[in-house]
Formats: C-alpha cells, sequence, structure tokens
C-alpha cells in the first residue's frame, strides 16, 4: 500500500536542494550556518561597543549608534545567533541520538528555519533602512512607544522577533513530539542521552515561554502600529505590565539557551572520561526542575521597579532555589571525571573551561538574589559580567564544545586540534579578561548601556583590559572560522565513531549519516547504548528489523515561500500608517498573509506522499562503508 | 513515516490514530494547545491588568449587552456539540455525518463570528473603539485574538469539507478532522473564560 | 618590567576594589549603603565556599585523572552515589538559608515607608529625559541636577518619571529604585552621615544619553541646610544689561525658572553658579584645576552647554529650542554663573 502511495521524487541538487530540504540533518546544517552568520553580526557590534568604551568619554560611535548597536547586539545574540546554533544541534544530533529516521515534522522543521532566517532578515534589514531599534534589547516601554521613539525602530523589533518566534515555537513543538514519539525500541526516557533530555525540556520551556512573548510583541506592535493603549500611561497603559510579560518570557529563556549546553557538556565530559555520567537519574531530575523553576522567578529582573517588599522576598527565596538543582549539576560532572581518564580533545577543553566558568556565573547569580543587595547590582555591569558568564561562558563555551565535538558527525571531517587548541585560550583567556573586570565595574558604579563613563573615575583601566578581552575573543572566533575553512578541504573519511570513546547511537552509523539515519532501527539495550554494546564485545547495534525500502518525506519549496509571505506581510504592517505607505501597506501586508495561508492550505491540499529509498540504494551505501 | 499498516479498504475505529503521522499530529496539536493556553493566559492577564482604565470611554458595564453575549455563546457551545457529533459520526465511518455535522458546526461558527462583529461594531459606535483607552485595547485584543481564532478555524473546516468530499474518509484526512475537532473545543473553552472574566465580571462588577 | 605584568594586573584589581568615596558601592558612605555592602560580603563569603571547592576539585580532577599516553584502560562505570548526591543537595540549602535570613531581614527594613515621618527631610524625585528634578513639598524649594541635602537625617524619597523609566542610584549612599510615569510612585530613603558630595546616576536606559544623565547629592551641615533654604526662597536678580535679560526672558524663562521668575517644565536655575555641575554632568572647578576633558570653570561650562547642547547630551530636549547671539549666551552665561547661593 505505501509502495502504491509513494512517488518517485526526482532528488533536486544545488540551492534548490537547500532550499526544498525536509532533511533535519541539512536543516540543521543551515541552522548552524545562519545562527554563524548572525553570531558574527552580533560579535561585531559588541566589538564596536568595547571600542567605544575602552577609552572614558569617548567617540567612536554616536550616542544614538551606540544604544542601537546594544539593543541589535542582544537581540541578535540571543534570538537570531545562540538559539538558532541550540535548534542547529538538535537538528542535527536528537534524532540520531534517539535512533530516529526523521524528526515528526518534518515540512514544519523546514518551515522554522525560514521564518527564523527571514526573521533575522527583518530585523536586521533595519540597518539598512536607517531605523534601528535602539531602547534595548528588553524594549521597555514608553521608551519603545511611539512617543519616544518616533522612528520605525521598534517596529522591526516586534516583527522580526514575531516571525522569528514562530519558527521558534513550531520548532520546540517539533522536537517534543520527535522525543516523545519516534524514539526507537527499547530507549525508554531513562535511557535517553542528556543532550536529549535536556533539549526535550528546553523545548517544554519554549512551548510555555514563548506565547507569552507573541502577546507581549503583539501588543507592543498593536500600540504602536494601530494607537493602542496597552504600555500608554496617558490612556491607562500600564508600562510595569510590559516588564512582567517580557521577563515572564525572558527568564525562562535564559534556560531555554543554557540547558542545551549543560546537556552538551554531559556528552562530552562523560565520552572523554571514558566514563558514564555520574548520578544520571538526578542530572535528569535537575534539569526538569530548573525548568520549571525557571517560570517562577522572572521578578527578579525588576527588584527595583518597586513591587513591594514581599514580591521582592518571594522572588529572592525562589531564584536562590534555582542554584540547588544547579549545584546538583556541577558537582555530577565533577564526578563523572573523578576516576575517570580525561582525554583533553579541544571539545572536552570546552566542556572542563566550561564548569568553573560557570560556577563563577551560577555564583554571581546567587549574589544578585539578594534583592537588597540587587538594588546596588541592578543595571550596572556587575549584571553585565553575570550573564555574560552564564551565557557566554556557559552557552557559548558549550557551544564551541559541541561543535568540535559533532563536528565529524556532521560533515564527516575532524576539525583541526592544533588550531583548536589555540582557539580554545585565546577565546577563553579573552573571555574571562572581558567579563571578570566589569563585575568590579558594576560594583564601582558604572552603569550598563552608557554610551560614555567619564574620565578620573577610576573606570578607565578595567574598560581598557576589557577591550583587550573582546578583541582576544574577536581573534579566538576568527581562528575558529580558519579552522572550519582548512577542514572543508580535508576528505571526508572518518569511521563511525571517530572519537573511538563514543556512547551513543550517534556513533553507530557513518559520518556524517545517510539521508535515512539508520539503515536498521537499532535495538536499544540500556543507557549510553551505543557503549552497552561495546562493552559486550558487540561492533554493531541489534537492528529491529531486515533491511528493506525506507520512507522519505518530500522536499518542498512551500516553507520558504511561507516565511517570505511573513516576511512581506511583516514589512507591510510596518509601513502601514498613513505617514507611510498608508493602505497601500496594508494592502502588502494582506499579500504577503495571503501568501503564507495560501501556501498552508496547499500544503494541506496535496497529501505527500513522499518517496523510499529502494533497498538496493541502502546496501550500496553499506558496502561502501563496509 | 511508512506505515498504512491496517488492511486496505478498511479503517480501524479510530481512523485518526491509524498512522505514526497521525499520532504525531495529535500529540503535537495537543501540546500547541498547551501553548495557545499561555498565550489566552498573558491576554487575559493584560485584560485584568487594564479592565480598569476606562479613561472616558463607556465603563464594562454600561456597555455590554448581555443579550447579544448570550445568542454568541450559544451558538458557540452548540457548534462545539456539533463537533462532537462529527466525531461519532467519523468513528462510524459515517462520511455523510461527519460532513453533515461539520456543516453545521460551520454555520454555527460563522453565526457566532457574525454576531462578534455586529457586537463590536455595536461598541465602537458607542465610543468604545480600539484607540480609547487601555481597557478598550485590552477588550478587543483579547476578544479578537479569540476571533480571529474562530475565523481561521472556519477557514480550516471549509478547506477539509472539501478535501472529505473529494477523497473521503481515509487514514490521511481523519487526523486532520480531529485536530479541527481539538482546535475547536479549545475554542469553546476558551469563550467560556472569556464570557466569565470580561462578560460576566464586566457586568457585574 | 614585563615579569610584573599580571603583578600589576592584580594591583589595578585590588587599588580599584574599593573605588572612589563618591561613587563605588563598596565603599558606602551611609547607613543603607552598608546595610547592602554588607550583604554583598555575606554573599561573597558564601559563594566562596562553593567556588573554593569546585576549583579545587576540578584541579584535582584535571590532573590525576588525565589519561596519560597508551592507557587503554576502561574506567570503572560508577552510576552515581545516593550518599554524595544528597551532601551536594543538603548543603547548598543550608549555605542558602545562611545567607536568606539576611537577605529578608533586610527586604523589609529597606522597604521601611518614611514618607509620613516627620523626623524625615521629603524629596519628590522626578526624573526627565536626561535630567533630575528635586522637589522639596515642605520646604517649597523646587532644584534640579543637585540634591541638597543634611547630614544626619533621613532622606525619604518619593520617585516618579516625567516621560520614560529611568532609575535613581547613588551608589555611595543607597541603590537604586525605578521612576515609573503616571502615579506609580516608588518609595525609598537614605541619609548620608558625612558632609559631601556623591555621584547619582541613571540605571534605566532612558534614550541616546542615559549614561550622561547624572545627578549630585551634596550633603551639608544642617545648619547649612537651614542656610540653603532661605537663600533658595530668596528674591533673584535679572540680568542688569537689558539686553541680556530680555533675551534671558523670552528665550530661557518660557521653560526655566529663576526665583520668582519664569517656568517650571525645564530645571530650575536658582542658584546654579554654585552647583557642582552644569547639565549634571559638566564639573564646575576653579581655573588652573581643570584636569579632566569634562572639566572647566563654571562660566566656560555654561557657555558650552548653552552655546551647543547637543554636544554635551545627544538627543536633549534644550537644542533646537531658543535662539542667540554668541553675544547672548557668552552674557546669559556670565549672569547664571554669577547666580549663586551662599550657605556652606
Amino acid at each position: 500500500m505505501a509502495h502504491a502511495h509513494a512517488h518517485a521524487v526526482k532528488r533536486r541538487t544545488g540551492i534548490m536542494d537547500w532550499l526544498t530540504t525536509v532533511d533535519h540533518k541539512k536543516i540543521g546544517i543551515m541552522y548552524l550556518l545562519a545562527g554563524g552568520f548572525f553570531f558574527l553580526i552580533g560579535g561585531l557590534e559588541a566589538i564596536l561597543i568595547r571600542l567605544q568604551l575602552m577609552f572614558p568619554q569617548s567617540d567612536v560611535v554616536s550616542a544614538q549608534f551606540y544604544n542601537e548597536l546594544i539593543t541589535m547586539h542582544g537581540t541578535t545574540m540571543i534570538f537570531l545567533a545562540a538559539m538558532p546554533i541550540i535548534f542547529g544541534f538538535m537538528n542535527a544530533i536528537i534524532p540520531l541520538q534517539i535512533g530516529a529516521r526523521d524528526v515528526a515534522y518534518p515540512f514544519v522543521n523546514a518551515l522554522g528555519f525560514w521564518t527564523f532566517f527571514f526573521g533575522g532578515l527583518l530585523l536586521n534589514i533595519s540597518f539598512i533602512a536607517g531605523t534601528v531599534p535602539d531602547a534595548g534589547w528588553t524594549m521597555y516601554a514608553p521608551l519603545s512607544g511611539t512617543t519616544y521613539t518616533e522612528h520605525h525602530g521598534t517596529d522591526y523589533y516586534v516583527i522580526g522577533l514575531q516571525i522569528s518566534g514562530i519558527g521558534t515555537l513550531i520548532g520546540g513543538i517539533n522536537f517534543l513530539v520527535t522525543i516523545i514519539n519516534m524514539r526507537a525500541p527499547g530507549m525508554t526516557f531513562m535511557r535517553m542521552p542528556m543532550f536529549t533530555w535536556a533539549s526535550f525540556i528546553t523545548s517544554a520551556l519554549i512551548l510555555f515561554a514563548f506565547p507569552a512573548l507573541t502577546v507581549g510583541l503583539a501588543a507592543l506592535m498593536f500600540d504602536r502600529i494601530f494607537n493602542g493603549n496597552f504600555f500608554n500611561p496617558s490612556a491607562g497603559g500600564n508600562v510595569v505590565l510590559w516588564e512582567h510579560i517580557f521577563w515572564i518570557f525572558g527568564h525562562p529563556e535564559v534556560y531555554i539557551l543554557i540547558l542545551p549546553a549543560f546537556g552538551i557538556i554531559s556528552e562530552v565530559v562523560s565520552t572523554f572520561s571514558r566514563k558514564r555520567l555520574f548520578g544520571y537519574s538526578s542530572m535528569v531530575f535537575a534539569t526538569v526542575l530548573i525548568g520549571f523553576l525557571g517560570f517562577m522567578v522572572w521578578a527578579h529582573h525588576m527588584f527595583t521597579t518597586g513591587l513591594g517588599a514581599i514580591a521582592n522576598a518571594l522572588f529572592s527565596i525562589a531564584t536562590m532555589l534555582i542554584a540547588v538543582p544547579t549545584g546538583i549539576k556541577i558537582f555530577n560532572w565533577l564526578f563523572t571525571m573523578w576516576g575517570g581518564s580525561i582525554r583533553f580533545t579541544v571539545a572536552n577543553m570546552f566542556a572542563v573551561g566550561f564548569v568553573p566558568t560557570f560556577v563563577m556565573g551560577g555564583v554571581t547569580g546567587v549574589m544578585l538574589a539578594v534583592a537588597p543587595a540587587d538594588y546596588q547590582y541592578h543595571d550596572t555591569y556587575f549584571v553585565v559580567a553575570h550573564f555574560h558568564y552564564v551565557i557566554v561562558g556557559g552557552l557559548v563555551m558549550g557551544i564551541f564544545a559541541g561543535m568540535h565535538y559533532w563536528w565529524p558527525k556532521m560533515f564527516g571531517r575532524m576539525l583541526s586540534e592544533k588550531l583548536g587548541i589555540w582557539t580554545f585560550w585565546m577565546f577563553y583567556i579573552g573571555f574571562h579578561l572581558t567579563f571578570f573586570v566589569q563585575h568590579f565595574l558594576g560594583l564601582l558604579g558604572m552603569p550598563r548601556r552608557i554610551w560614555q563613563y567619564l574620565d578620573g573615575m577610576g573606570l578607565n583601566n578595567l574598560n581598557f583590559i576589557s577591550t583587550i578581552g573582546a578583541l582576544m575573543m574577536g581573534v579566538g572566533t576568527i581562528m575558529f572560522l580558519i579552522n572550519v575553512v582548512i577542514t572543508m578541504r580535508k576528505p571526508k573519511n572518518l569511521s563511525n565513531d571517530p572519537w573511538e570513546d563514543g556512547r551513543t547511537l550517534e556513533w553507530t552509523i557513518p559520518s556524517p549519516a545517510p539521508e535515512y539515519n539508520f539503515a536498521q532501527t537499532p535495538l536499544v539495550r540500556g543507557y549510553d547504548a551505543w557503549w552497552h554494546e561495546k562493552m559486550e564485545g558487540n561492533t554493531k547495534m541489534t537492528p529491529v528489523e531486515p533491511i528493506g525500502p525506507i520512507h522519505m518525506p518530500s522536499p518542498s519549496i512551500l516553507p520558504f515561500f511561507m516565511a517570505v509571505g511573513l516576511f512581506i506581510a511583516g514589512f507591510g504592517f510596518m509601513y502601514s500608517k498613513p505617514a507611510d505607505w498608508g493602505t497601500t501597506g496594508l494592502i502588502i501586508g494582506a499579500a504577503g498573509l495571503l501568501i503564507t495561508f495560501g501556501c498552508m492550505a496547499l500544503r494541506s491540499w496535496f497529501d505527500d506522499h513522499g518517496f523510499h529509498i529502494e533497498e538496493e540504494e541502502i546496501l550500496k551505501d553499506q558496502g561502501v562503508k563496509a | 513515516m511508512s506505515s498504512h499498516s491496517h488492511v486496505e479498504g478498511q479503517l480501524p475505529h479510530e481512523p485518526e490514530r491509524a498512522t505514526l503521522e497521525g499520532r504525531n499530529k495529535i500529540t503535537g496539536f495537543w501540546l500547541f494547545l498547551g501553548g495557545e493556553t499561555v498565550l489566552f493566559g498573558t491576554l487575559f492577564a493584560a485584560y485584568l491588568t487594564l479592565r480598569g482604565q476606562i479613561m472616558d470611554g463607556p465603563a464594562p458595564n454600561e456597555l455590554f449587552d448581555f443579550a447579544l453575549v448570550a445568542v454568541a455563546t450559544a451558538l458557540l457551545l452548540t457548534s462545539s456539540l456539533t463537533s462532537v457529533f462529527s466525531m461519532q459520526a467519523m468513528h462510524r465511518h459515517d462520511v455523510k455525518g461527519l460532513i453533515g455535522w461539520l456543516l453545521v458546526t460551520l454555520v454555527l461558527g460563522a453565526a457566532f463570528l457574525g454576531v462578534e462583529i455586529y457586537e463590536f461594531n455595536h461598541y465602537a459606535h458607542m465610543g468604545h473603539t480600539f484607540s480609547a483607552s487601555a481597557f478598550s485595547t485590552s477588550f478587543y485584543t483579547l476578544v479578537g485574538f479569540h476571533g480571529a481564532h474562530v475565523a481561521f478555524g472556519l477557514f480550516w473546516v471549509i478547506l477539509l469539507l472539501f478535501q472529505l468530499k473529494k477523497r473521503g474518509l481515509n487514514t490521511t484526512t481523519a487526523p486532520k478532522v480531529y485536530l479541527f475537532s481539538l482546535y475547536w473545543h479549545f475554542i469553546d473553552v476558551v469563550w467560556v473564560f472569556i464570557f466569565t472574566v470580561v462578560y460576566l465580571m464586566g457586568k457585574v462588577g | 618590567m614585563k615579569r610584573f605584568a599580571p603583578l600589576m594586573a592584580l594591583l589595578v584589581l585590588v587599588l580599584s576594589a574599593c573605588g572612589r568615596e563618591d561613587l563605588s558601592a563598596l565603599n558606602p558612605q551611609g547607613p543603607v549603603a552598608q546595610e547592602q555592602r554588607d550583604l554583598m560580603l555575606i554573599s561573597i563569603l558564601i559563594m566562596s565556599i562553593v567556588v573554593v571547592s569546585v576549583f579545587a576539585i576540578s584541579i584535582y580532577v584535571l590532573i590525576k585523572f588525565r589519561r596519560r599516553k597508551g592507557d587503554n584502560s576502561i574506567p570503572k562505570q560508577v552510576e552515581g552515589s545516593h550518599k554524595l548526591e544528597v551532601i551536594w543537595t543538603v548543603i547548598p540549602i543550608i549555605l542558602l538559608v545562611v545567607l536568606a535570613v539576611p537577605t529578608l531581614k533586610s527586604v523589609f527594613s529597606l522597604a521601611k515607608d518614611y514618607t509620613e515621618d516627620p523626623e524625615a527631610l521629603q524629596v519628590i524625585v522626578t526624573a526627565h529625559q536626561y535630567w533630575w528634578e528635586f522637589e522639596y513639598p515642605e520646604l517649597g524649594i523646587k532644584t534640579a541636577q543637585e540634591l541638597v541635602i543634611p547630614t544626619g537625617k533621613t532622606i525619604s524619597i518619593q520617585a516618579k518619571t516625567a516621560d520614560v523609566i529611568h532609575s535613581f542610584w547613588i551608589p555611595s549612599l543607597a541603590g537604586k529604585t525605578d521612576t515609573n510615569p503616571d502615579g506609580n510612585v516608588n518609595k525609598m530613603y537614605f541619609s548620608a552621615p558625612k558632609a559631601g558630595v556623591y555621584q547619582g546616576k541613571c540605571a534605566e536606559l532612558c534614550g541616546p544619553s542615559h549614561g550622561l544623565m547624572d545627578f549630585k547629592v551634596k550633603a551639608v551641615e544642617p545648619s547649612s541646610f537651614e542656610r540653603w533654604q532661605i537663600a533658595m526662597l530668596d528674591t533673584v536678580q535679572l540680568p542688569s544689561d537689558s539686553e541680556i535679560a530680555s533675551a534671558f526672558e523670552s528665550q530661557c524663562l518660557t521653560c526655566h525658572a529663576v526665583g520668582d521668575y519664569g517656568g517650571g517644565a525645564f530645571p530650575n536655575l536658582t542658584g546654579i553658579g554654585s552647583r557642582e555641575s552644569v547639565a549634571g554632568i559638566l564639573i564646575n572647578v576653579e581655573e588652573g584645576e581643570i584636569e579632566y576633558k569634562h572639566e572647566d570653570t563654571v562660566y566656560n561650562n555654561l557657555y558650552k552647554w548653552i552655546k551647543d547642547p547637543e554636544a554635551v547630551k545627544p538627543g536633549n530636549h534644550m537644542t533646537g529650542a531658543y535662539q542667540l547671539t554668541d553675544e547672548e549666551v557668552a552674557g546669559i552665561a556670565e549672569y547664571l554663573s554669577n547666580l549663586t547661593l551662599d550657605f556652606e
């Protein structure tokens, strides 16, 4: 029956292959590419910020441009660099780790990528349009409203993030369902690799946190474009409401970012210690608990807003509690290494470097939870230092570890370890130089988001050191790029398990994985499935099915056009005020939505029967590898 | 991906769960509705924060026309019931019944939307426009988001009706119809909350 | 010399660890900032236990268990340890309880409301893009950019904003509180036992000149404060030169006030000549003591500011609001620089 349905679909090549692909591995690579691209833009913005602050009262950039830089740096790094890169890993790795041939919704997966990409593009086109968001990534009202931001900056922010947020949300649902429904036989929840677990919780956080942002952005958009009054104090609006909505989303967002990094670190540390992850079940429990508590603590970003002593007290205590599960994780990593046989590959250097760095970010987090002390820390460089320790020292280190660890699986080539060591030290030392001193800058009285600081205030030296560190991080990043370029020219000749200490299912299949991932779905017989087999002397997994034709979803251009439709609609609505394009704007907006919903209807109307990869092709692949 | 596992020509009792794809869709849609709950929860929170800020506009208890709201509520609640009938028809593999009850659902939903549009128009004439106050903005946003969901559901069910007409009930169309009915119930539940929080609480206090 | 570079770097850190008396949260000059600094120290102390133990275990593990060349042995696969899990769950909880107790105490003590206290000096702070308005409701005085307070007395602040959200912060005296729009007034208090000038900052992004939105808190002896009150309420003479006077009246007093003259929408200029700064950011010093770019004589600072406010504070509301010839600018700067209050 399946055969009768499935049509022989022409496989596309070249650019059309990438625009139409629904293969999670290719989508993963696109996420990494696009996320990496935005990471470089955000990094450039960071360097400009640090150059401006290198000396007191300098004029490297104007005050207006400076505010644009800080806003776009934060927004880009969080929404367009960090999250997409995480999604890149989730796409590239999770189906392989759970023994699946694909994600639950390949089409939606592609749609998620394209909406993220076009949302990010729209946001960054603001630089070309000359009206850049400038009210900080937190977009506090009323500064972000029409009264105080007359230009279109905020509009680019709300619409760009709204579009890319759709991508994130459907991506999150996709991974939840993939993990719930698509696990190989024997892959019970409590046998899932830690990265998959962390991504599972992250996806759940996305599902419950992003809709709040959707509403916040929509409300701000209605205020700005349709003269709404949500955050307009003169018509009864409430600006503190925006703070609440933003942080109800914003704090879980922090854990959305960091949990997958925790997952990566768990995998890398365990692999290169040749040891089972210590306290796996308490690690899972801690991850779930962190995710849960993440929704209870948003108001610690608002201690100085004036919520009153009782609210501040409660949120102080709730925030401190998060230290407990986080501590559990830290010590479990340390005891995974304890008694192990630690190999210092570049991936593991980043992972090992992560642990103490993240602890420093964690303890300053507890310090910030002390509300009365936070009256001093809040909105100073102390906070800037804290969250960069968590996000750069935590997440970005995790990303670098993941890049070096999974690169061979994704591309069939090993990144140069020699160059990698240089990357690590350059980035690591640069990182600590940049951000360690910022703790002190904050305590010495330097608020964050300031364009200039006065001379003679005792802030010069530390700012100078910080800038030097930032430049070193820039050099480290460039070294990584060089490494990538060099590696791309090497031959693809890696074995299934190039690190030789692989523990999880992704190391049982060729590097890079074939289109169908697993020629035969494997039977999972324990935690660390592949290690389990290796220890029993097996050289491959036990299959649960004979080799046979494999059904695959068809590629489609529709996701691309759906995202384009939203992109067009965004522009139309943004300029639909009488002062801009007026009704024409509304028509363009409606036309864009029509494209999107039209494509959606087409997708529903024409069933995707997919196609089959025939037995001969699979056998041929196997022959080549064997 | 591959699993049209049932015997050809014979639909299982629950055709929506016959394939992995169908099961994935159902799991995912439940999760999606979880996200939607947060969405409406946030909208409700915003409304509750701002509903006292009426500025110079009419107050909720002067504004709301209970007769109108009662009609709308009756229409939507009934449509939820008819969508249950459509699901029962589907499980009996009664395509005609399925299409019939979906059509009734469609008509009731459209009538609800008509009443709502009339209601909004009526309020706007009383000075309760979108830009009048924080109350009006949050009112139209909350109720309007719900209305937009209803409208989307109507287009969706029209599309599904055409598919059922053309292809009949099979393991591809069944999950789609099932998701629609989930969606329609969700919209109904949201309306119950809107009825309570916006209209009842508005009338009373 | 090169060998000492790391040592020097460390020294820089230690020396800057306390920071300027008038600016650093680590060098508190009043009881509120003191209480907050003490909490910081407690938390740093507790947290260093965590940091030190993690660092120690890390270093030990990394050295002891590194893979030697040719070592192909498989380490024992340990599942975990309930005992250890309990230890590193319970100990952090104990540490957090130790931290939580003073935190809670302080949250409530710092939330104390002094707005009805007759012993406290009431001040209403209104933040504007990019300047600070200070109103003393009991004294009938309004001033800007410089909050003059008597030493020893509790200052009860009610903070709000006229436009966007700002945050009112005097690092060496007290932590910050946000200024919210429309009726959402935040209360806080602080006091300065020692006379002196303390730096105040805006701590919430409020536009291009957010970083330049400084103010000063000037704590003076109670007797001086009384003289200041009287001087603030004294009559003020307009410029003696009639041309300057008419320019001042038509171009400046439409927005600003001196004494009983003018409007109150923008900073009150009474006594501006004896303030520590012009526009909060240009510091007034005696001739010959100029050290930094932002320092100059009162006259020069006033001239610089009136001549081209955009160059001093980008995006401010004064730019383009008036038209003055160079001579008028000079005359008004001269007049304002002599508009001093003698109270110290």
